[in-house]
């Protein structure tokens, strides 16, 4: 199988906030560029790589959906030289004093998040958890020298390089979703030399960490038969040991619950063992908490399935994801879709009286 | 402009009730289009002109709802205990006039505090009618009401209850007026229900299928003393970056900005951490559109005082106009 | 009497490269030798004598062209914030402590460098989905926190090994991001001064270890020396920002922009007036732009020298840094070349005329 390091480690160098999304949408396209017979873009920027079936005939069309937008932060107000921030995505303001980023102005400032010191704050004895209207960005440049390069709605995006642990792990900002594009696209190389006898829609969506927003409405327009959300989820780690979390790095979490079709459940639990790929199964009591919860109500409603790796410390600029997970993922939906065609499609959601 | 803000300002009219202004519009606009229609939600859509192949169908919404009161329960003693229509900020209840749609008018107080100086919730608050029993009473559950409050000028500036969002209406009646050789087909929808989640800009949006689409409404503007924030009055429009419920397509905001300049408006960019518009669910119908939204900076929102600035206004006309009298190219 | 021409010290590509090899090293406090290595390296062509004393201070002694010559001690402290590893805690995660004084709040998603083999590894924290509102509004504790090296780093970092922050050197126009420019400003200074030291004066260059964890490099170092008169090179915060509360800041220590920060007087030491008054008229005479460091806590190695021995006259000058004892600090070019150009000057019209008089 093809090292996804390299095309990973540049999609997680790319800003592509919630909404603005394009500088990494432009690195995805091309790499599908040559895995797909045809590249769109929805009216929201969300890019669809369509793999057609062989056949003419009317086939069976998956959608596989991961998002590409990353969280971040943007300007309020430019205040004496400094930054006031508001958030875009769910980011715990304490994560964020000490955090290098990229103010996206007129040019690329780098800058950096901080706190008001405790000395300046009234009655302040002891330090208490950062909030977000504590917080600044400070570029270094003086009141003057920003006069004019950075206006209120300009984005910051996170700057910490990304890089390789020891073993196959990888660390880096907005793992979550990139590590599941980078799964999307193992899975489009593995099916490359493939005639298919379905058709395969490989969405890469806008603004989920916002609104759901790309995932809502790019199953509408492709109107799958049934759809993959593939995203990350929550590995054990510091503070994080419930059910909620999976050990990092030894196998996939395969969605059940309301949010996934029983049917795809039942029949990617059988595909990983089959193949023998350790899983696990994340239980999932009321919703998934992805942009499998919008493309399953989409339209007439489409039979979804929730996958993805465990990821430590998400919504940080550390997250921390295995390769190998990423891997895993990749194949279990090529295995899927190679395995996809009209009669398999029909016996999959044949309701059995039991 | 004054006269017809004075005129939409002072129609009753809350979320789900939006008869009694749909008819003061609509006797404003009836002459300017052929293609005016009210749809199951009761939105009113003036469609005008024809897409050319230089043109999109674009959709332009102000929402002609307010917030409002409920009746829930009518006491023994003749005081109403209401539920809201819409956000109904408590700070702003205590000694406010209300009017219900049967004609009914009443004030509102609030039950012995524990602490002076806290804020009571709503639910502490009542409607005295002058009823002295509930036989008495003129409301019966489920009446619905609007504050009771005229319009006045304050130099430049004016103030009137439902300013949001009825200042956007005037605008998109004045756009509607002035416009001439516009490219696109423009849906105006002067939509129902915003204040309650924007169910009329849903529907309206699924319906016409827009390539593009705009919101107008007003943003909080609190440029007083002790509190820090972006968007002033008398400063121009401000083009939304975003606010809570959604992120305007960046290509709209270039569009508005470039528009702006190129025409010397002045306008401000808002970046809002509280409330969102009809914009939230036009750029989510169907395949999703780019969207975008104009804000009129207004003070005291959702109070029956709010406050704005008439250039504001003035130069909001004036934006919509250039934006929708040439072709749009994004990127 | 003609006035003095000032002599400006210009900040170049070579002494920012030389201050983002030094600060991209790591040397936290008690393990020094990353940073020792690459002075002794920088400094040896311009030096007459090079040791390490029984602490790990790096004594560099350039000799004066004559006899007699006034002795002039200047030190700066190697070492930085940073932390230790204390406990194995199973899948790749380390238990550690402290090393120098931090703000816990500042330690989570920050991506760390471990032990002799420069492992990489991070400081995370909980998912903002998993953490309850409770845990929202407190202080995540260090005590919660652990360095993670990733699963495949179980048995690889033993207990003992330092771990340093793994920023990178950014420059942004005048402005530099960087980790541990408190004090790697204060060493590339000393290096910059042992290569252009003027002819008269001994000059003898400490860069001590262990100040951050109590001056203790310092200390040894000047009672190896002995000098007539010693300047501690430091970095001092900038807490110049706006109170929330609109107040006037009166205690911002000193300000970024403002150029070297003289010390009158910190928790530790109260700077020799003449040395201050000496410091003073270089600037002054020179149109250089200088500050007082606001009287008050803190403290330099000027605390340890001034009191060895039989006591030598110090005073310390200082770089302004933003966010010290943090993963990255913002410091200004502009206000390094002030500080080097006013320390240049000071050296070249040092004598020992200007401690004839008495202290105060």
């Amino acid at each position: 199988m093809k090292d996804i390091t390299p095309f990973l480690l540049t999609l997680l160098s790319k800003p592509g906030l919630s909404g603005y999304e394009q500088s990494v949408s432009e690195i995805i396209a091309e790499e599908w560029h040559p895995l797909v017979d045809e590249l769109t873009i929805s009216p929201l920027r969300s890019l669809h790589g369509l793999r057609k079936a062989a056949s003419k005939k009317k086939r069976p069309t998956v959608m596989i959906a991961a998002h590409m937008d990353a969280i971040g932060l943007m300007v309020k107000s430019v205040e004496h030289g400094l930054l006031s921030i508001t958030t875009i995505g769910g980011i715990d303001p304490r994560v964020l004093p000490g955090q290098l980023v990229t103010v996206h102005g007129k040019i690329d400032l780098p800058g950096l998040v901080q706190l008001i010191p405790d000395r300046l704050i009234n009655n302040q004895t002891s330090s208490k958890a950062p909030e977000k209207s504590q917080l600044f960005v400070d570029t270094g440049f003086t009141e003057k020298e920003l006069d004019g390069l950075v206006k209120p709605g300009d984005v910051i995006s996170f700057a910490q390089p990304p890089f390789e642990l020891t073993g196959g792990y990888i660390a880096g900002h907005s793992l979550d979703n990139r590590a599941s594009v980078a799964a999307l696209t193992l899975c489009l190389e593995e099916i490359k030399n493939y005639n298919l006898d379905c058709n395969v829609v490989a969405a890469a969506t806008v603004q989920e960490e916002v609104f759901a927003v790309g995932a809502a409405t790019s199953t509408f327009s492709v109107r799958p038969d049934l759809a993959f959300a593939v995203d990350v989820t929550f590995a054990k780690g510091p503070g994080s040991n419930d059910y909620r979390t999976f050990p990092l790095g030894e196998g996939p979490a395969i969605g059940l619950g309301a949010n996934n079709h029983p049917a795809l459940t039942k029949k990617m639990t059988s595909l990983a063992e089959a193949l023998d790929i350790p899983y696990f199964i994340e239980a999932m009591p009321t919703s998934s908490g992805t942009d499998g919860m919008a493309m399953q109500i989409s339209a007439n409603g489409i039979p979804t399935q929730v996958i993805g790796m465990s990821l430590r410390y998400m919504h940080t600029s550390v997250e921390m994801t295995s390769l190998k997970d990423i891997a895993r993922t990749g194949r279990l939906l090529a295995q899927f879709i190679t395995d996809l065609n009209p009669d398999s499609y029909k016996s999959m959601f044949e309701e059995k009286s039991s | 402009m004054k006269n017809l803000i004075k005129k939409l300002t002072e129609t009753s009219s809350p979320s789900g009730y939006e008869s009694a202004i749909r008819e003061v519009i609509r006797a404003e606009i009836s002459s300017l289009s052929t293609n005016i229609k009210v749809d199951a939600l009761g939105n009113l859509i003036v469609t005008m002109g024809k897409k050319t192949d230089k043109g999109l169908r674009i959709m332009i919404a102000a929402h002609m709802d307010e917030i409002g009161v409920i009746v829930s329960h009518v006491e023994k003693n003749g005081l109403v205990r209401f539920s809201n229509l819409g956000t109904i900020l408590p700070q702003y209840l205590v000694g406010s006039r209300v009017v219900f749609l049967n004609g009914v008018r009443g004030v509102i107080n609030q039950d012995r505090p524990d602490d002076l100086h806290k804020i009571m919730t709503q639910d502490k608050h009542f409607i005295d009618v002058g009823a002295a029993s509930d036989k008495d009473c003129p409301l019966k559950i489920g009446d619905v009401g609007v504050f009771d409050r005229g319009f006045v000028e304050l130099g430049k500036r004016v103030s009137a209850k439902s300013l949001d969002d009825r200042v956007s209406c005037a605008v998109m009646i004045e756009v509607m007026k002035t416009i001439k050789n516009s490219p696109h087909e423009l849906a105006f929808v002067f939509s129902t229900q915003e204040e309650v989640q924007s169910k009329g800009a849903t529907t309206a949006a699924y319906e016409i299928e827009p390539d593009l689409a705009i919101a107008l409404d007003v943003t909080p503007s609190l440029d007083i003393v002790g509190v820090k924030m972006q968007v002033d009055l008398g400063k121009g429009p401000a083009i939304k970056v975003r606010d809570v419920g959604m992120l305007s397509d960046p290509r709209m905001v270039r569009w508005m900005e470039e528009t702006a300049k190129k025409n010397n408006i002045a306008y401000q960019l808002e970046v809002l951490d509280i409330g969102t518009t009809d914009a939230k669910v036009m750029q989510i119908s169907k395949a999703g559109m780019p969207t975008g939204a104009l804000s009129i900076p207004c003070r005291y929102v959702h109070s029956p005082s709010e406050v704005l600035d008439m250039d504001d206004v003035q130069a909001t006309v004036t934006l919509l106009t250039a934006l929708l009298n040439s072709p749009v190219s994004l990127e | 009497m003609s006035p003095q021409t000032k002599s400006t010290f210009k900040v170049g590509k070579a002494q920012l490269d030389l201050l983002e090899e030094l600060t991209n090293a790591n040397g936290v406090s008690g393990n020094e030798i990353d940073i020792r290595e690459i002075i002794r390296k920088k400094v040896a062509p311009y030096a007459d004598e090079i040791k390490v004393d029984g602490m790990g201070n790096l004594l560099v002694v350039k000799h004066a062209k004559k006899p007699n010559a006034i002795k002039v001690m200047l030190d700066a402290h190697m070492d930085e914030v940073g932390f230790m590893i204390v406990e194995e805690d199973g899948d790749g995660l380390y238990e550690f402590e402290q090393v120098g004084g931090g703000d816990e709040r500042q330690f989570v998603s920050k991506p760390v460098c471990v032990g002799s083999q420069k492992l990489p590894g991070v400081i995370g924290s909980k998912p903002i989905h998993l953490a309850t509102d409770d845990e929202m509004h407190s202080v995540i504790s260090q005590q919660s926190m652990r360095i993670d090296l990733g699963p495949a780093g179980k048995g690889k970092a033993k207990r003992g090994d330092y771990a340093a922050y793994a920023t990178k050197f950014i420059r942004s126009g005048d402005a530099i991001f960087a980790k541990a420019l408190d004090n790697r400003l204060g060493c590339a200074t000393l290096i910059e001064l042992l290569r252009t030291a003027p002819d008269h004066i001994e000059l003898l260059t400490a860069f001590t270890v262990q100040e951050e964890i109590g001056l203790r490099g310092a200390m040894v170092a000047a009672y190896d020396f002995y000098p007539q008169l010693a300047i501690a090179v430091d970095s001092t915060p900038a807490f110049d920002f706006e109170r929330p509360d609109g107040n006037e800041n009166t205690q911002y220590n000193c300000k970024l922009g403002g150029g070297p920060a003289i010390y009158i007087a910190d928790r530790g030491t109260l700077s020799d007036p003449r040395l201050i008054r000496f410091l003073t008229r270089i600037a002054e005479e020179n149109k250089i732009n200088f500050q007082y460091r606001q009287p008050g806590g803190g403290g330099t190695d000027s605390g340890a020298l001034h009191v060895t021995r039989g006591g030598i006259p110090s005073v310390s000058v200082s770089v302004p840094g933003r966010y010290a004892h943090t993963a990255v600090m913002v410091a200004r070019i502009s206000d390094w070349q002030d500080t080097l150009t006013l320390l240049q000057n000071a050296l070249a019209a040092v004598t020992p005329e200007i401690l004839s008089g008495d202290r105060a």
